[in-house]
């Protein structure tokens, strides 16, 4: 008897048509043969997204943005799932306290990062280089792995490990042969999860990025900031379409509310 | 009169029937029981009634009056489910309070009837506690308890029992018991325990794949089991192939080397014969022989597997001190005729 | 989004971390240091990328600033008394609180029943809609709004729309305005708040619903009286999240509240790239922060208090 009733369902169509509304519009806007903005009413044209070609500088910050994502999401990985282990598997002083530091850029708005990382970064002479901006961004996205590899590992058995000891291997080989691979899912979504942040940052990174070094987002937003063209909603619809191609291989293979849910809980 | 009538009730999902032209008469007071194996379609049948479902075929009537164009709060029957469904941001005294405020009864009649409810279940000192905070047990009493305080013109169980632990099971059977003597309301009882349905119910339905197989009393049912399903899902049994043929002093059975008289008229032809482990006894002569494959100690009795022509029987000794076979002794084993059932050859036994 | 989502996870890890992950049973230790060691890269990188900085913010906010002179390394409040006592930042902060206070009711009103309805769809349409609906969380927060302004803007196609339904008679002003920035950093942070009420709709049991229905409850007294004081604290805990990110937020009103209507997190920005006064928008920054940690904190301990007794 649990069906949803007619009011119930003009207000879901309208609220997913409120969340679809400005996407579709930009995806709209980016296929228009004028050259000021307005709706494609008179064909579809791709004359925008052959102009990205022009702006080499868009194709640059989306590189950058790449490379930024895939390293510190690495460097995130490489240092959380040590960390995961240890508040998963061990019993210590400070347990918590060590938990909370590593999810604690969570609570910190990015505006206050991006100032402290700025002024931070000048002093030491990082400012506008590429490392400035993976050590920062390192910082912001390993709450997210961490909380996913903490997930994985708490959630496994830890006899297995046991038994692999009592069968004769070494630490080492027990960790690469028997715990590695069955967090392996966690520590992959934990990547996964930590590259979107880090590719979608914006607020901070547009403090500490320097014209050279810049991230699409930003370059994006400082562009709007100036003029709102059609070519940026071509940029933007790229954009879109990746995140959503990325999107649907995502549900595929991990499922997207859990990814974002966080298995952590119960 | 027949208090609750279910009429050809039918349901379907998909291409899956799982009621399959259900028919029923429940008499006001009694306590009956839908049991058989997961996806027999006897929660389906609960859920209907409760109107939980719509039905896709049949009727149901409830002391005259068509239940099925009810909606479901409109119905008035108590349901205890099987998670219990407790409200957890009530307490316990809100939780049963809650169907007489929906009742619109005045404060002081409703306190007084939910700490009379409370104490039906002996549990009238938790009333001010939050689900949360009881066993198992407890919630499940205070489910029974919010289910009968609105004086239900039925009371449907839905596996009450199965999230409980095995004493705490046999406590609230005799419990239930107690209150269905007391309170004397009807219940439909939905469970695929067949000793808790055998401990609590006055009849028992037993179902299997959408159908009703056998309505009896648990004690008819367990004795002379309508066909292989109800004498293999009621308790451990033998089931051994025989032969149906006329002999000198009416219809026998033939099992191996063993004949056996069958009370009721069949036609001749393949046939199967069912007898309880523990009706079968070591005899003389005039029994079917095998040989005692292996025998284990269970405190107060004794489990033998015996091989025989027909096929392995379990035999169940009770351990008084009486000479019993050793393992690899050739046997004879009989029962008395009473004491077994003779059904069709059925393709879909066991 | 990482910004949005950040706070978010956050608010769910101090929520959880206590009751939900059980300190791992005893057994012999080989050698006590282990999850130290283990710990030990990233304790550093905290120590040396996230303290310090932040440590070296909250002085920078005490240096003061002249045109000529630069930043003065001289230690006192005069930043935080400017804030205080002139009426401009109140009212860029108290427009910050106000946008914010806004778009978490927004949210709770149109995210939770969102939420609810999404709960009793069947399954492919379900798995759909969610997609639909937690998929603008992985699409960058800059796209988004760049989608309010041309649909604000320069196609109009709101007033447009609204205009041709007849509810208004002239266009009404969205982009430079506060109704332009709490619709569209409604847009950004709803899924916050479909997300939050999902979980908690995840632990109530489907047959609550049955058992009142039975009992004789009509459809809205088992919403009123049994679905929605279970979801309340999953409301509660999106709410905190949303209001957070929104007084927080930053590219959002920068888009469409532009140079003139300045929130503290765009101001903060002016101090710094604009104004070069970086130990007044250190102030504000500080500022921020204290804000945002004791609403999170602050709330969730009241939230966790209220509810202890009834979910665990």
């Amino acid at each position: 008897m649990n069906r949803n009733g007619p009011i119930a369902l003009i207000f879901h169509v309208l609220f997913l048509g409120f969340l679809l509304a400005p996407i579709l519009i930009v995806c709209a806007v980016a296929f228009t043969s004028q050259g000021y903005l307005s709706l494609p009413t008179e064909g579809l044209s791709l004359r925008w997204f052959r102009a990205i070609g022009d702006n080499p500088e868009f194709i640059r910050a989306f590189k950058d943005s790449l490379l930024l994502g895939a390293v510190s999401s690495t460097l995130a990985i490489l240092v959380a799932v040590p960390a995961a282990l240890a508040i998963a598997r061990h019993q210590f002083f400070g347990r918590e306290a060590i938990q909370a530091l590593f999810l604690s850029p969570l609570m910190v708005p990015h505006i206050v990062l991006g100032i402290a990382f700025l002024r931070f970064f000048t002093m030491i002479g990082l400012g506008g280089t590429f490392a400035g901006l993976v050590l920062s961004h390192v910082i912001i996205i390993l709450p997210f792995a961490l909380r996913l590899i903490l997930a994985a590992s708490t959630g496994m058995d830890r006899a297995v490990e046991n038994a692999a000891a009592s069968l004769g291997a070494s630490s080492w080989t027990c960790f690469r042969r028997v715990t590695l691979p069955l967090i392996l899912p966690g520590v992959a979504s934990g990547w996964v999860l930590a590259f979107i942040n880090s590719f979608d940052e914006v607020t901070m990174t547009v403090f500490i990025a320097s014209p050279e070094t810049t991230t699409l987002p930003v370059r994006l937003f400082l562009y709007i900031q100036d003029n709102i063209d059609p070519l940026v909603a071509a940029v933007s619809a790229v954009l879109i379409f990746l995140t959503v191609a990325a999107m649907l291989v995502l549900d595929r293979v991990y499922g997207l509310e859990r990814l974002l849910v966080g298995k952590g809980r119960d | 009169m027949a208090y609750l009538v279910l009429d050809q009730l039918t349901k379907r999902f998909g291409n899956w029937t799982a009621v399959d032209n259900v028919s029923l008469t429940v008499e006001k007071g009694e306590l009956i029981s839908l049991l058989g194996p997961s996806g027999c379609g006897k929660t389906t049948t609960l859920q209907m009634i409760a109107g939980f479902l719509d039905a896709d075929g049949g009727r149901v009537m409830l002391d005259g009056q068509d239940l099925l164009a009810k909606k479901p709060n409109e119905r008035g029957l108590g349901i205890v489910f099987q998670s219990y469904a407790l409200f957890p941001h009530m307490t316990a005294a809100e939780n049963v309070a809650f169907g007489l405020e929906m009742r619109r009864i005045a404060r002081a009649d409703r306190d007084r009837m939910v700490a009379d409810a409370l104490k039906l279940v002996g549990l009238e000192q938790y009333g001010d506690r939050h689900p949360r905070r009881m066993s198992g047990g407890q919630q499940q009493r205070v489910a029974l308890a919010r289910a009968l305080v609105i004086k239900p013109s039925l009371l449907l169980l839905d596996e009450p029992l199965s999230n409980l632990d095995a004493k705490m099971r046999e406590e609230m059977q005799i419990e239930l018991r107690r209150i269905q003597r007391t309170v004397g309301t009807t219940m439909i009882l939905v469970t695929h325990d067949q000793s808790e349905a055998m401990a609590l119910s006055d009849r028992v339905v037993v179902m299997n794949k959408g159908r009703i197989q056998q309505v009896a009393t648990p004690q008819e049912a367990y004795d002379h089991p309508a066909n292989a399903f109800v004498a293999n899902f009621l308790g451990r049994t033998n089931l051994l192939p025989g032969m149906v043929g006329g002999g000198a002093g009416g219809t026998v059975i033939t099992v191996a080397d063993s004949v056996w008289p069958v009370a009721q008229p069949m036609a001749a032809g393949p046939g199967a014969l069912a007898v309880r482990p523990e009706k079968i006894g070591f005899v003389d002569a005039g029994g079917l022989s095998g040989t005692v494959l292996a025998r284990v100690f269970q405190g107060t009795q004794w489990l033998f597997e015996i091989e025989t022509a027909a096929g392995r029987l379990m035999v169940i000794r009770q351990h008084d001190g009486s000479p019993l076979p050793a393992e690899r002794e050739r046997v004879m084993v009989g029962w008395r005729a009473d004491d077994m059932a003779v059904m069709p050859a059925d393709r879909e036994a066991a | 989004m990482s910004m949005a989502a950040s706070t978010e996870s956050q608010v769910q890890a101090t929520a959880a971390n206590p009751s939900t992950h059980a300190p791992p049973p005893r057994r012999p230790r080989r050698w006590p240091w282990t999850p130290y060691l283990l710990s030990a890269p990233g304790l550093a990188l905290f120590a040396v990328l996230l303290l310090v900085p932040l440590v070296m913010t909250f002085l920078l906010s005490l240096n003061s600033f002249s045109f000529y002179g630069g930043i003065e390394n001289v230690w006192q409040i005069g930043n935080y008394a400017d804030i205080i006592a002139d009426s401009y930042f109140h009212e860029v902060f108290l427009r910050t609180f106000r946008i914010a206070a806004v778009v978490t009711l927004l949210c709770a009103l149109f995210g939770a029943p969102e939420a609810y309805i999404l709960r009793r769809m069947k399954s492919p349409w379900r798995g759909l809609c969610l997609l639909i609906v937690l998929g603008p969380l992985l699409i960058s927060v800059v796209s988004r709004t760049l989608g309010w302004a041309l649909l604000f803007g320069s196609t109009g196609l709101v007033n447009q729309g609204l205009m041709g339904l007849g509810l208004i008679a002239t266009p009404i002003e969205f982009m430079y305005t506060e109704t332009g920035v709490i619709i569209a950093l409604t847009h950004v942070l709803v899924p916050f708040m479909v997300l939050s009420v999902w979980a908690s709709l995840q632990r109530l049991d489907p047959q609550v619903e049955n058992a009142a229905l039975s009992l004789g409850a009509g459809p809205l007294t088992v919403m009123r009286r049994v679905v929605l004081p279970q979801i309340v604290p999953g409301i509660l805990s999106g709410s905190i999240i949303v209001f957070a990110l929104a007084a927080s937020a930053f590219a959002t009103p920068a888009i469409i509240g532009g140079r003139r209507l300045k929130v503290a997190a765009t101001l903060a920005y002016d101090e710094f790239l604009n104004t070069l006064n970086w130990p007044l928008g250190a102030t504000v920054a500080v500022l921020l922060l204290i804000a945002n940690v004791v609403i999170i904190v602050g709330c969730n301990r009241l939230v966790e208090r209220r509810y202890k007794q009834v979910f665990e």
